[in-house]
């Protein structure tokens, strides 16, 4: 297997459009994921006989091929990018929910009812209170469900919104293992630079952990 | 909708469509032995190096890392690398099987021997137990909770993924969802897909029972990921 680093120089302009595709593909899908998984998270931390439900439901929903979900949701959205995010949505949901409910968790009860104590209605202890002493361990959750959704945007090239992963397809069909390499290198360079941001973000946000360290 | 779920379970419950070649019968244990062959090997391979780093405490950089490493590589890139290196033949299904099982059984062997309390560690060495037997009579009974956590999910994710192997033309429940997805036949994507999920689910329950046997005399303890 020859791989020819002259096609690289060669084909920049595509590697760059298609690393903006991948993306414009991975960030909504995070973005929706949290969108979906924060409410859902606070009523399993409240309600215990919702929790194993909720937890259970996006186990099983984990267990479904990805390809298949991408091709299932075909009827409703259509070939669009809907497709694709949809169906990365709904894997990020399991790590995005899990984490946030054992961050919602790690908050001692003392700390709560001190919160309360002082007068603060339940929705400001979430907001003020519970959210930012989980913020941690949710961002951890954030930070897997980003490298995850990342490297799986490339199944989604069945369906013609792969980003990198159109590299892939193009690989296996000309039988030209260049393009192929380019994609895996190029969508684990993006899942690092991803995963940096995040921990920048992560220590931008909490500035009270930082001289602890 | 409704249609769609009645075509499903004629398509799940028909005699004709189980057996045969190419029935559902011979596609569940193709799929059976791609995911417990790739899971084994993924397991010989990340326990030893799992246990050491923990039992060492030198490496910790590198699993985790290597986590993070292991869920960044897109397993479709992977295969279809491997294929074109390696033409027609299995490698490619079992490499990056193996590949996405690893991570997931080194890291969380290795967060189950960090989570050893460290106290308990050095009572077993001051009794003067040898540094093996620390392993495998304090250390590896304490961690196994965690152990069994990292198998159960690196199996669940290599029976969803073991789809794969039908991409590069081997059998396997995938075939159903490419098959159908080069048919347009939704009802075989989707009795594929419902298959794959009810075997990783029914796997990762019997794991669980596996799990409970061996904990039968030991008080629950909170399990993390």
């Amino acid at each position: 297997m020859t791989i020819d680093w002259g096609w690289f120089p060669d084909h920049r302009s595509d590697l760059v459009t298609l690393t903006l595709d991948h993306l414009s593909t991975a960030v909504p899908a995070v973005l929706f994921g949290l969108l979906i998984a924060l409410p859902l998270a606070v009523i399993a931390h409240r309600v215990r006989r919702l929790r194993g439900l909720l937890l259970g439901i996006s186990n099983i929903l984990f267990t479904i091929p990805s390809i298949a979900i991408f091709v299932l949701l075909l009827p409703v959205t259509g070939l669009t990018r809907t497709t694709a995010i949809t169906g990365l949505t709904i894997y990020t949901l399991v790590v995005l929910l899990r984490n946030t409910v054992e961050g919602l968790d790690s908050v001692p009860t003392k700390v709560r009812e001190a919160s309360t104590a002082m007068g603060a209605r339940p929705l400001r202890t979430l907001l003020t209170v519970e959210l930012p002493l989980a913020f941690p361990v949710i961002m951890a959750g954030v930070r897997v469900a980003t490298v995850m959704a990342i490297s799986l945007v490339s199944v989604a090239s069945y369906i013609g919104y792969g980003g990198l992963g159109q590299l892939f397809t193009d690989g296996f069909q000309r039988n030209y293992p260049t393009p192929v390499v380019a994609g895996v290198l190029l969508s684990l360079l993006l899942a690092l630079a991803a995963d940096a941001v995040l921990v920048t973000i992560q220590w931008l946000c909490t500035p009270w952990l930082r001289r602890r360290a | 909708m409704l249609e769609l779920l009645q075509n499903l379970l004629r398509w799940l419950t028909s005699g004709s469509q189980w057996s045969g070649p190419d029935g559902i019968a011979t596609r569940l244990l193709e799929h059976l032995q791609y995911s417990l062959l790739a899971t084994l090997v993924a397991a010989a391979i990340a326990l030893p190096v799992g246990l050491l780093i923990g039992h060492t405490g030198r490496g910790a950089f590198l699993a985790i890392n290597l986590s993070g490493f292991g869920r960044a590589l897109p397993t479709v890139g992977l295969v279809t690398l491997v294929f074109l290196a390696s033409g027609l033949s299995m490698w490619p299904v079992y490499v990056s099987l193996v590949a996405l099982a690893v991570p997931v059984i080194v890291t969380n062997t290795y967060a189950g021997m960090a989570a050893v309390d460290p106290e308990v560690r050095d009572a077993a060495r001051g009794q003067g137990m040898r540094w093996y037997q620390v392993l495998f009579q304090v250390e590896l009974p304490l961690a196994l909770p965690l152990i069994m956590t990292g198998l159960r999910l690196a199996c669940v994710q290599v029976v969803a993924t073991a789809t794969i192997a039908a991409y590069v033309s081997f059998g396997g429940l995938g075939r159903y969802v490419f098959d159908g997805l080069a048919q347009r036949d939704l009802v075989q994507v989707l009795g594929g897909a419902v298959l794959v999920a009810v075997l990783a689910i029914a796997l990762d329950l019997a794991l669980a029972g596996v799990q409970r046997l061996l904990f039968r005399n030991r008080p629950p303890r909170a399990h993390a990921h």
